[in-house]
């Protein structure tokens, strides 16, 4: 009899090593959620609308620069939503010129529907879907990017739900969180723009001279007030910005003439071709530095600047690095809004770990104190069984990279719980057969054998509820079903193999005809 | 030692006591949720803001607290935790306003506090849930509890005869029933934690009704002239003795998360704890009971094969 007991041996030896290996150190092996380390997660909308507003914005403008260069000046353009704009005034002579020029220029994302002059383009679904979709692309990598500059270990940056616009951030051990928000959230959509007027503290007077009627090629920009409080100064510009902040090479933190911070910034190859002959061809004006809409400040041009630039404004240091941060990785598609925002300090992980570790102790000791005055010497097989099932859940947790939360600590202590409930159902039912008058070895095999279809079945329910808690799952929840699930296969192995080893180990150094056994 | 030896209590007489014991407290629950206008939502699923402060001053208290939130302590609930060291204290406030300025309740709480000169605190968390992510975790939620739930009645229908698994299922429903009627007379939030409980009561509650329809099926085997409930009744005395162990010892174990595990874990052992009372309540009462009751409703095909058969005859 038990002719394989040296195998099943040495496969439990083998399988409690590998697992011990698996997890040790746990300190350094086992991941933590953020509710136990601290830190912050957040869910956030990218407002695809932006981005569908800016191509629409961008196409019609290109358009309207092109049929300036081929001399049909008549028509003037207008944003009419989203995703459509129109033409007026195109002469019916020039009819088949524009349609060229217009299907050169936004044909690609633009359908046009012409009646007499008029001209609407109406962007494509498809093109539509693609732009949408490459803005929660773009977010994403910028908001990662970003994440990285910012130097907090192990961030998580992914696509969040079923909506299709969502990101979640999650910044473990992160604790200026206001910080970190800003630095995510900023657009920082940088345009250097030509001054043509002000500033001016009233936009009336800005437009004086051009009869009251803003130019077509012109904007109204604001400016921020130099002394908080002051009243707001209005600057008017060219609508077409020198150069943006996609012809930077490189933006950090400097200090300006005064050695207050500001912001330096280097250009790449083409940026500095554009800014030198814009900066040439302008010397004595006024640039001004756009950022997300606002004139952050207006120095005058007094050479021809190829490679370098400053931008100054009332910056504090840390303001000055948080911009050039934000520049270095580059303008979001489109703005973002927080929907949901969790923080756990780093004290309060600490103490939950404490918690926990604590509650399965205890749990762990109450279990065992029972089965052992319950069933005797086979209360050491639970506990054995029990506190490898343990082992294995941290083996596997360790070797997937899968994450310990608080929630998962529950399922810990759950699975102390539910791992005894199998060992209780073998014991039970060899004490039946054990009443029946069987031998020891007949009644363990006995027991084992008509147990095992029902764990079977009591398992697989539980794995399906833990299977689809984790479909569910956000963070938290999603580690709870990790630990549930793994608990419940480590639990089939240590319940039904090893402790079923365990017994026939002691058995095997009795008589075959022994009927003692102490449960 | 062994409690529950050669048991043999009549469970199946006292069914239709259980059923009614069941319906009354599911009934009251009902009426209760009723009139309090819904399910105590937590805010992962309504929205809204819930800022934990700890204060060095073991003195200051709930009362100075909603004192010094003012106007914006209309609508808020403030709770101080139960830790014996720490002066914690809990602050919830409503979904208001829109996605867009997320965290204003948040930080008004916090220059709330500032101005009131309550000695030095921090907060040491903050859960800000907007109504879009409120909306989308209340569908998630019941999405996956209703899936959860179909998928166990499949398993169950695929391994035992169908009447079977509707007690099962019957027996599930009637715990997280019983379960939410607790929470809400005991003034449990339910958040995205105690679903995960819930969830897990539910594959607990099917379980312990696994382990006694094996042992049905079993008897069925052994003993065919038996009738039916005398059967279910032996298989449910049989396995007495494991259900109120395993039931303890998960029970300790659930025991010891309650009052070790810290604030943030309560909720959801409070529900584990109500669930396993329930779920070995609705083992031993329910899930057989319905079974039996079903069976004699809809006779097996070999049974209902005999009927015709002796109709014929006469």
């Amino acid at each position: 009899m038990y002719k394989n007991l040296r195998w099943k041996l040495i496969i439990t030896l083998a399988v409690t090593a590998l697992a011990i290996w698996s997890f040790a150190p746990p300190q350094q092996k086992i991941k933590l959620g953020l509710d136990l380390k601290g830190g912050a997660h957040f869910v956030l909308a990218v407002q695809t609308d932006d981005a569908l507003r800016l191509e629409t914005a961008t196409s019609s403008e290109q358009l309207r620069v092109a049929l300036n260069d081929a001399k049909i000046t008549t028509a003037t353009t207008k944003v009419n939503s989203l995703t459509e704009f129109q033409v007026d005034g195109v002469p019916a002579s020039s009819m088949a010129q524009f349609q060229t020029i217009a299907e050169q220029q936004v044909g690609a994302h633009f359908d046009q529907d012409q009646t007499g002059g008029t001209v609407v383009f109406r962007m494509k679904p498809n093109a539509q879907v693609q732009t949408r979709e490459e803005a929660v692309r773009q977010a994403i990598d910028t908001v990662e990017r970003r994440v990285n500059e910012l130097g907090v270990s192990e961030p998580t940056v992914a696509p969040y739900g079923a909506a299709q616009n969502q990101i979640l951030v999650q910044l473990p051990g992160v604790t200026d969180i206001a910080r970190a928000k800003n630095i995510i959230g900023q657009t920082a959509i940088l345009e250097l723009k030509l001054v043509e007027a002000g500033p001016s503290s009233d936009q009336a007077s800005l437009l004086q001279p051009y009869g009251g009627q803003l130019p077509a090629d012109m904007q109204v920009v604001t400016g921020t007030a130099e002394v908080p409080g002051a009243p707001l100064s209005y600057y008017l510009v060219r609508k077409v910005p020198v150069i943006t902040g996609r012809d930077l090479r490189n933006a950090k933190p400097s200090l300006d003439e005064y050695n207050k911070p500001a912001v330096g910034f280097s250009l790449n190859g083409d940026g500095q071709k554009k800014f030198g002959a814009a900066t040439s061809a302008n010397i004595g004006r006024s640039l001004a530095i756009v950022l997300d809409n606002r004139v952050m400040s207006a120095p005058r041009i007094d050479s021809a600047i190829y490679g370098d630039g400053r931008i100054y404004g009332s910056f504090t240091q840390q303001e000055a690095s948080d911009l050039a941060l934000v520049l270095r990785s580059g303008a979001l598609p489109a703005s973002l809004t927080y929907l949901e925002q969790r923080e756990v300090g780093p004290t309060l992980g600490l103490d939950s770990i404490r918690a926990g570790v604590m509650a399965s102790l205890i749990g762990l000791a109450l279990v065992t104190l029972f089965m052992l005055f319950y069933y005797r010497l086979a209360g050491v097989n639970a506990f054995v069984s029990i506190v490898l099932n343990l082992a294995i859940l941290l083996g596997f947790m360790a070797y997937l990279g899968a994450v310990m939360t608080l929630p998962g600590i529950a399922g810990f202590i759950l699975t102390i719980g539910m791992g005894v409930d199998s060992n209780v159902l073998i014991f039970e039912r060899i004490r039946e057969e054990l009443s029946t008058g069987k031998g020891a070895r007949q009644a363990v095999s006995a027991g084992f054998d008509r147990v095992f279809l029902t764990i079977v079945d009591t398992h697989v329910s539980s794995l399906i509820a833990a299977a689809f808690l984790f479909q569910f799952g956000t963070g938290p929840i999603r580690g709870f079903a990790t630990t549930l699930f793994f608990g419940l296969i480590a639990n089939v192995f240590t319940s039904v193999f090893v402790s079923r080893t365990m017994f026939e180990f002691v058995l095997s150094k009795r008589p075959a005809g022994s009927t003692q056994l102490s449960i | 030692m062994r409690i529950f030896h050669n048991a043999n209590y009549d469970f199946i007489k006292w069914r239709w006591h259980a059923l009614i014991v069941s319906l009354v407290i599911i009934w009251a629950g009902v009426a209760t949720v009723f009139m309090r206008g819904g399910l105590p939502l937590g805010i992962d699923f309504t929205g809204g803001t819930v800022v934990v402060v700890e204060f060095e001053n073991p003195a200051v208290s709930e009362d100075s607290v909603r004192q010094a939130l003012g106007p914006l302590g209309a609508d808020a609930v403030v709770q101080r935790y139960q830790d014996p060291v720490k002066n914690d204290i809990m602050v919830r406030l409503p979904q208001t306003g829109t996605d867009a300025n997320l965290d204003e309740g948040a930080n008004r709480i916090v220059s709330a506090i500032e101005a009131a000169n309550l000695g030095a605190f921090k907060p040491i968390s903050r859960d800000i849930v907007g109504p879009t992510v409120g909306a989308d975790l209340q569908r998630k939620g019941i999405w996956a509890t209703l899936t959860a739930l179909g998928g166990i009645l499949v398993y169950v229908g695929f391994r035992f005869r169908f009447t079977f698994a509707i007690g099962a299922i019957v027996a599930t429903f009637h715990d997280i029933l019983i379960t939410l009627v607790m929470l809400t007379w005991f003034h449990y939030d339910l958040s995205l934690n105690v679903i995960a409980a819930i969830l897990t009561i539910a594959g607990y509650s099917v379980n312990d009704t696994i382990v006694v329809f094996d042992r049905v099926r079993e008897n069925q085997r052994t003993s065919r002239r038996e009738p039916l409930d005398q059967i279910v009744n032996r298989a449910v005395n049989q396995t007495l003795g494991r259900t109120i162990i395993t039931s303890g010892t998960t029970f300790l174990a659930v025991i010891s998360l309650f009052v070790f595990g810290g604030e943030v874990l309560r909720g959801f052992a409070f529900t584990m704890i109500v669930g396993i009372v329930t779920g070995t309540y609705s083992t031993v009462f329910i899930a057989a009971a319905i079974a039996i009751i079903l069976s004699r409703r809809a006779p097996s095909p070999a049974a209902a094969a005999a009927q015709a058969r002796a109709k014929r005859r006469a």
